[in-house]
């Protein structure tokens, strides 16, 4: 009885695991939709791991659920005598390591797009040379800072704006990335980039959003009691908006009296 | 009463238990040598002796899984129904008539992280399980510093009462996470834990490391010196080699956590300021607590080497999770496989391998920290390919179990579980060491996922597995099948779905640590899924009503049984059930290894180490 049990218990883990991740998406337990230049690299990469992780899993969920119920304590002879098989371990050594070095090596090429190119803006990689914007964390806000007409960060014609961040669609944009107090973490879903904002550092990033539209920007580092409402938005925009929004926050900007 | 030469007579088990009946009455090893009563306080509170140091830790650390269970609970509720009243509990929080407030949400999930980790799992793996094991798995009276052992454990209460203290200071407990990450965890002004809590909490681990320390010598010196003759290191049981190759991990990287700590408590007291950056500004104020002296243009410090130093520590640290725990699962699914382990050799290797690249995979906790993304490439290929020696050990474990003859009883049903869901957690752990797909999901639920699979549904559940295996040995007397068989079956079921599902929640992008995720546009549709997490995880925590009913019960009530009520080789069931003060009533002499299950040298199916043939 327990063994039937047993069996049938093991045997759900990898039916039912499998079976969640194939009807996910249906029932929107699956990832955001893909709208970065990047997005689906990472999407691309996460399904390549899940093809070989779900082999593995379904190989040995059941071999273990089978030889629960195969074999038995009921039988009246012993078990088999065996302390194991050279040629099994250099098998089940050889091949996983293969497997694993495949993974490494396929995540590298999209790991260096995403970090290293934003260190080397100055290369002619971007359609977006200079840094679009600062963008800084605080307990508990997002704050924007645009180069102003002058394209350059730090001078007096800087543009503020407080918990949207609008970025042109379809543009390589770097921005920097810094804090003022604690750590934080710049994420957006929809473009599956995260960098942690570090106090005393300024961190290039970059993306190329490929959707106009208005997505959520998450705190992901605990920062405080309010790190559950640490939040803001990015508004990805046609070129022509960004430029339109751009002379708004000027005109919004001055009037109040900035200098 | 000679084990060393006695032939087992042969015997009727209960198959399905594989149970003895008892052999004569348990222990006999109350008239051995020179033997005189200790007072009551020498003896079970004062105690050198390591099987009630063992105890002792066991009972602590049961105790705080409590604890750290109630928190979980509480965290659950929060996700589930966030700000809603707790039932029964406006008492705690007269202000918002029982509903958590975000403050306090961040010091349950710190503390419960907290608690969890260094005062459950810890303590219950190397500090019960290793004082009790080690000395009877390989033949030895005591360990090698019974003194040093019992500060082992007095020095946790420092550690207790440091830890229980932080809940009542100002400001509440530590709330920084368990991670602790600078500078939230050091400016005060910075987040309400950071108050006093935090300087309770590095306080409070500082003497869990020095009772780590005192433990880790102890068994690694009395493992390399105190070993019964003819009991050669690869005769060793494999709960042995875990215990030691975790107390080597704590030997060699607690004392870079202890630094840490340290340097966190000073800059947190005397503002020597090693990780606070220049100018920071804390709730529009410079820090208050530069209100020392020292001005914050002049701090210097960095962020990042905290979370280096802690890593550093704190990714072997979960290998000490871990280890010994793969060293019990192989000894329990042998004894009730009735088979040798498979691979015995590359089972031992394939541990020295998972703790050695333990040590240099540290990065893989901040591929988006900042960190030089250079480091983030060779830290993910380190970490990937310690998946390997995972994955080793897992095949040798069904390798194990085909052609056995196994015995479904409450020890090897737990053990099981462990395998299938250390599957699921090793598996998960791919996924997050390549580096673009972290940048993803880091602290996101799939991360929460992935360790709970490794240290609830994987350590725990050893741990269970162990209590239920060497309860006869400890106590004298068996745990009830009939309950321990309900216990595994409601835990198997509602661990899967507790966490299962979280991979999903990781999936859909949520972030962990969030009190109130549903704010977000990209998260208000996943409620749903964490209402059904949070009543599996309520319906698990009160499901182990079955296992402290039969844990107390049977102190008193269970089936009484003699010394080696399994049939198994090893060498603590050699000894008397429950081992009088010395261990063992007769000199011993090992001729083998301790798997020598379903031997064709012998009629039964099992031959002890200390049988000659
Ligand atoms: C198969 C081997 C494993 C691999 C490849 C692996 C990989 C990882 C990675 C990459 C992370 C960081 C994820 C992130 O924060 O984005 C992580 C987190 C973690 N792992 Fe593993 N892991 C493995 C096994 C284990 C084991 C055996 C344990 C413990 C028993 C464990 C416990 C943890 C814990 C506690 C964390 C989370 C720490 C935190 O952020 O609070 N892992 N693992
Ligand atoms: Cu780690």
């Amino acid at each position: 009885m327990m063994r039937l049990i047993a069996f049938l218990l093991l045997l759900a883990v990898p039916v039912l695991g499998v079976w969640t991740f194939v009807t996910a998406a249906d029932n929107n337990w699956w990832f955001p939709p893909a709208y970065s230049t990047f997005a689906p690299d990472i999407d691309w990469l996460f399904d390549f791991i899940m093809y070989m992780v779900a082999f593995t899993f379904v190989v040995t969920e059941v071999a273990l659920a089978w030889f629960v119920l195969k074999y038995s304590a009921k039988r009246h002879d012993k078990g088999v005598f065996t302390h194991g098989s050279h040629k099994l371990e250099m098998i089940w050594t050889a091949i996983p390591a293969v497997a694993l070095l495949v993974i490494a090596f396929t995540q590298m090429e999209t790991f260096a797009n995403i970090k290293f190119a934003s260190g080397f803006p100055t290369q002619g990689r971007f359609t977006r040379e200079k840094p679009i914007a600062q963008v800084w964390a605080s307990q508990f806000d997002w704050r924007v800072r645009y180069p102003g007409d002058d394209g350059v960060l730090g001078t007096v014609d800087d543009l503020e704006a407080a918990y949207e961040f609008v970025v042109p669609v379809n543009e390589d944009v770097v921005f920097e990335l810094r804090s003022r107090d604690v750590i934080h973490s710049w994420f957006v879903p929809e473009f599956r980039l995260k960098q942690d904002a570090l106090p005393g550092h300024t961190i290039p990033v970059w993306f190329n959003a490929t959707k106009e539209g208005s997505y959520d920007l998450v705190c992901a580092e605990l920062c405080g009691w309010g790190h559950y409402k640490m939040s803001g938005r990015v508004r990805v925009v046609s070129a022509q908006e960004f430029e339109a929004y751009q002379a708004d926050l000027k005109a919004k900007w001055f009037s109040n009296g900035k200098e | 009463m000679n084990p060393v030469s006695t032939p087992a007579a042969p015997v009727v088990t209960h198959h399905s238990t594989g149970l003895q009946p008892g052999e004569g009455a348990p222990g006999t090893m109350r008239e051995h040598h020179d033997h005189h009563e200790l007072g009551f306080l020498r003896k079970y509170v004062f105690s050198v002796d390591h099987k009630i140091i063992g105890l002792q830790f066991l009972f602590s650390g049961l105790v705080f899984l409590v604890l750290g269970g109630l928190m979980a609970m509480a965290i659950r509720y929060q996700l589930a129904w966030p700000w809603k009243p707790m039932p029964g509990l406006s008492w705690m929080f007269p202000a918002t008539g029982g509903a958590i407030t975000p403050e306090f949400y961040t010091m349950l999930f710190t503390m419960h992280g907290t608690i969890m980790i260094f005062f459950v799992i810890i303590p219950l793996l190397t500090g019960a399980f290793g004082n009790f094991l080690i000395p009877l798995m390989i033949g030895a009276p005591d360990m090698a510093f019974p003194k040093l052992n019992m500060f082992g454990y007095w020095a946790m209460w420092p550690a207790f009462v440091l830890i229980l203290m932080g809940f009542f200071v100002e400001g509440g407990h530590a709330a920084g996470g368990w991670t602790s990450y600078p500078p939230l965890s050091t400016i005060e002004s910075a987040a309400p834990g950071s108050l006093s809590g935090q300087t309770y909490w590095l306080m409070s681990l500082t003497w869990v490391g020095v009772s780590s320390m005192m433990g880790a010598v102890n068994y690694v010196t009395t493992i390399v010196k105190m070993r019964a003759p003819g009991m050669t290191m690869m005769r060793m049981p494999l709960s042995v080699w875990g215990l030691m190759i975790a107390a080597f991990l704590q030997l060699f990287a607690l004392p870079v956590l202890t630094a840490a700590s340290i340097m966190q408590l000073l800059d947190r007291v005397i503002d020597t300021g090693f990780f606070t950056p220049t100018n920071l500004i804390v709730n529009n104020l410079t820090p208050d607590s530069f209100a020392h002296g020292m001005p914050a243009a002049a701090a210097g410090g960095q962020p990042l080497l905290w979370q280096h130093l802690f890593w550093f520590y704190s990714h072997p640290a979960v290998y000490i999770l871990v280890v010994p725990a793969m060293g019990f699962t192989s000894d329990i699914l042998a004894v009730h496989a009735r088979k040798p382990i498979f691979g015995y050799k590359p089972m031992v290797y394939s541990m020295a391998a998972i703790a050695g690249l333990g040590f240099i995979v540290w990065g893989h906790h901040m591929f988006t920290s900042g960190m030089n993304p250079a480091l983030g490439m060779s830290f993910m290929v380190a970490t990937i390919m310690i998946a390997l020696p995972s994955a080793i050990k897992v095949f040798n474990w069904l390798g194990t179990l085909w052609g056995g003859r196994i015995r479904l009883n409450s020890p090897m049903l737990f053990a099981i579980g462990f395998v299938s869901m250390f599957i699921i957690g090793g598996l998960s752990g791919i996924w997050m060491a390549a580096t673009p797909v972290d940048i993803y999901i880091h602290d996101t639920y799939i991360v929460v996922a992935h360790f709970h699979y490794v240290v609830f549904a994987g350590s725990m559940f050893a741990i269970f597995s162990a209590i239920y295996h060497w309860y006869p040995k400890m106590f004298g007397r068996v745990m009830n099948e009939t309950l321990g068989k309900i216990h595994f079956v409601g835990t198997f079921i509602f661990t899967n779905c507790t966490f299962y599902m979280m991979h999903q929640l990781g999936v859909a992008g949520l972030m962990r640590r969030t009190a109130d995720p549903y704010a977000y546009d990209v998260y208000a549709h996943l409620q749903p899924l964490n209402e059904f997490i949070t009543l599996s995880a309520f319906c698990m925590f009160a499901w182990q009503i079955f296992f402290v009913v039969n844990f107390f019960h049977s102190l008193f009530w269970g089936y009484r049984v003699g010394r080696n009520p399994w049939e198994a080789n090893s060498l603590e069931w050699d000894a008397p059930s429950p081992p009088g003060h010395g261990n063992f009533d007769a000199p011993l002499l090992v001729h083998r290894g301790p798997y020598e299950y379903s031997s064709p040298e012998v009629a039964e199916d099992y031959l002890p180490q200390t049988r000659t043939v």
